[in-house]
């Protein structure tokens, strides 16, 4: 009955966000069927209020279809978000796995080095890196992971040092295996579900980044997206805010549902940690 | 160990903290594949050969990379940035001069955000389970999924072309040249907008972790006593839980500094805020590399700085603390 599944599926906000979030997704995918022209393509005339019937959600200075952009740049917000959080914790597990067993001055050293990560912060960060490697959906994805881990790292290794000490993990060390086989068997499945929400959470935050960086004209050039829809409407705010509404609507949407789908798988896999009722 | 020892002991190691992000951008614009100078000089072609030759000397480019290392820290510990070419003038100057607006960005946003949010939260927590705390939480919810720059532009559509009550633009009146309470006013004018994006989104940040911290706290024992000894319930609120409640939130300050600071780049983009933000966009756009590495390294120490201050005050609010941990 409690089982983290029926938990999760018991919160109806987390329920409508995933399925909100299954509908972007499938937008996303097929975006290619929806509007099968380029979403860099004139297809009416410009500054078209939107309507029902003509363009949705109208049309920009050149006459490319708003609702298009949309579409498209879906693919990009979460190809971007899905990518770099990946690395993010492929990074961030590696360091905090090993700093959290080893200890010492392995810790030390990790440590020290992931405080100097996240003491900068991490906008900037990104924008340097970017603006230095040239703007590109590489790069975005390298700039975004290379900010985030550092949250992760500090997770993993509080988990690993509570989770070397138990007993089962000290057999298996009396038993001789090597550490990578103890960390990578016996530890991490044990630390997954802190981590499963942290990463639910950072999608959202790398979308947001994202968002931000092709908003100061940092995105990949040949690929639209919600940020650059919004920071090439910028100057039309007065002339056509449909330009610049819309994609913001469609980032809020979908940063919401992810923040609630994390907040539902945490209070599904930390039962213990729900607030309790008074 | 006493205060100032632990102070000295954790600037000492700011210090090595800020260093070592000198190394980081050091590093980061010399790993990069390609000549570093014409990385450095911009890909715009606008600069002559001289000034590349120059450039080269300057960084010891022909020096061994430990060298070269050890050239730009002995520039970082005496202040020095380097130049920028765009605009002709030391790095750390041009980033002096637009300090200021960007601390009164920064600092105000903070202050409402902490003073809203934690109202918010505290009313959300006594007033638990209604729809007062159901509003709260949802506005908190929306204000974090939502892009600073875009509130921002949607408040400049809203309050500045529609209803025409705040100005769009920039930190003073261009056509006006005020002097003394009306400069301050017009100043404040100004900022009103951008400090109130900016301070939203901790604005829901706080509100949810004050909620949080209070709910926590108000199931701990020593408040079933105080309620036993018959204390007023908003007594009780005030001097028990809301005190205790707050030390959380002086941590999340000192951790959200970074965050705050990066989003200014955006905010003050949005809004022609003239601080180290808009510097930034401005310096992105010239391809002014060194510029951007210069606001890199001392927004890193604003960081820093910030986190000494939330440790300190930190050891002051809760004398449990030990400052020698």
């Amino acid at each position: 009955m409690n089982s983290p599944l029926s938990l999760f599926f018991g919160n109806r906000a987390a329920v409508i966000a995933l399925a909100c979030l299954a509908v972007i997704t499938l937008l996303a995918l097929g975006a290619s069927l929806i509007y099968p022209q380029s979403p860099w393509k004139m297809v009416g005339a410009p500054f078209q209020p939107p309507a029902w019937g003509g363009h949705l959600m109208g049309t920009d200075m050149l006459g490319r279809d708003i609702a298009a952009g949309l579409v498209h740049g879906a693919r990009v917000s979460l190809l971007i978000g899905l990518v770099s959080t990946a690395i993010a914790l492929l990074i961030g597990v590696g360091i905090g796995a090993v700093a959290g067993y080893f200890g010492g001055l392995v810790d030390d050293i990790l440590m020290r080095f992931t405080e100097v990560f996240q003491t900068i912060p991490s906008l900037i960060f990104a924008i340097v890196l970017v603006a230095i490697m040239g703007p590109s959906i590489n790069s975005i994805v390298i700039a975004i992971s290379v900010v985030s881990w550092p949250s992760v790292s500090r997770l993993v290794r509080a988990e690993f040092m509570t989770l070397r000490r138990r007993e089962y993990v000290e057999s298996s060390q009396v038993l001789g295996l090597p550490g990578w086989r103890i960390m990578l068997t016996d530890i991490l499945p044990n630390a997954m579900a802190p981590v499963i929400v942290t990463a639910t959470l950072m999608v959202a935050t790398a979308i947001l980044m994202e968002s931000g960086l092709s908003f100061l004209g940092l995105g990949d050039p040949d690929m639209i997206s919600w940020g650059y829809q919004i920071g090439a409407a910028r100057t039309m705010l007065r002339a056509a805010w449909w330009m610049s509404f819309f994609p913001g609507v469609a980032i809020i949407i979908t940063v919401l549902c992810l923040n609630l789908v994390g907040e539902g798988l945490s209070d599904a896999l930390n039962p213990n940690l729900k607030r309790k009722k008074p | 160990m006493n205060r100032l020892s632990y102070l000295i002991g954790r600037l000492v190691k700011g210090v090595f903290v800020i260093l070592a992000i000198g190394v980081l951008a050091f590093l980061v614009i010399r790993l990069v594949p390609g000549d570093p100078v014409a990385v450095i000089a911009g890909k715009s072609g606008a600069v002559d050969a001289e000034y590349m030759d120059n450039l080269r000397q300057k960084l010891g480019l022909d020096q061994p990379l430990v060298v070269q290392l050890g050239i730009f820290l002995k520039g970082l510990v005496q202040g020095d940035l380097g130049q920028s070419y765009r605009q002709g003038a030391p790095v750390s100057a041009i980033i002096l001069e637009r300090l200021p607006a960007t601390l009164l960005l920064t600092l105000s946003a903070s202050a409402i955000s902490i003073l809203l949010g934690v109202l918010a939260g505290a009313m959300a927590a006594r007033r638990r389970g209604t729809w007062a705390d159901s509003a709260i939480g949802t506005l908190a919810l929306l204000f974090y999924a939502t892009p600073l720059f875009w509130m921002g532009l949607m408040a400049i559509l809203l309050f500045s072309l529609v209803l025409g009550w705040f100005p769009a633009f920039g930190m003073v009146s261009a056509d006006m040249r005020y002097e003394g309470i009306r400069h301050v006013l017009d100043v404040l004018h100004h900022l009103i907008m951008p400090m109130t994006i900016l301070g939203l989104f901790y604005m829901a940040v706080y509100a949810r972790l004050t909620r949080a911290s209070m709910l926590e706290v108000s199931e701990m024992d020593f408040v079933r006593t105080a309620r036993a000894k018959g204390l007023p319930e908003s007594y009780i609120t005030r001097r028990h839980i809301l005190r205790n409640a707050l030390l959380p939130i002086i941590t999340f300050a000192g951790i959200q500094a970074g965050h705050l600071i990066g989003g200014t780049v955006l905010i003050e983009t949005v809004f022609g805020w003239p601080g180290i933000g808009r510097l930034a966009f401005d310096s992105l756009l010239q391809r002014d590399y060194p510029v951007l590495l210069g606001i890199f390294i001392v927004t890193s120490a604003m960081v820093v700085i910030f986190n000494i201050l939330t440790d300190l005050l930190y050891t002051l609010v809760d004398p449990r603390i030990e400052v020698n941990k």
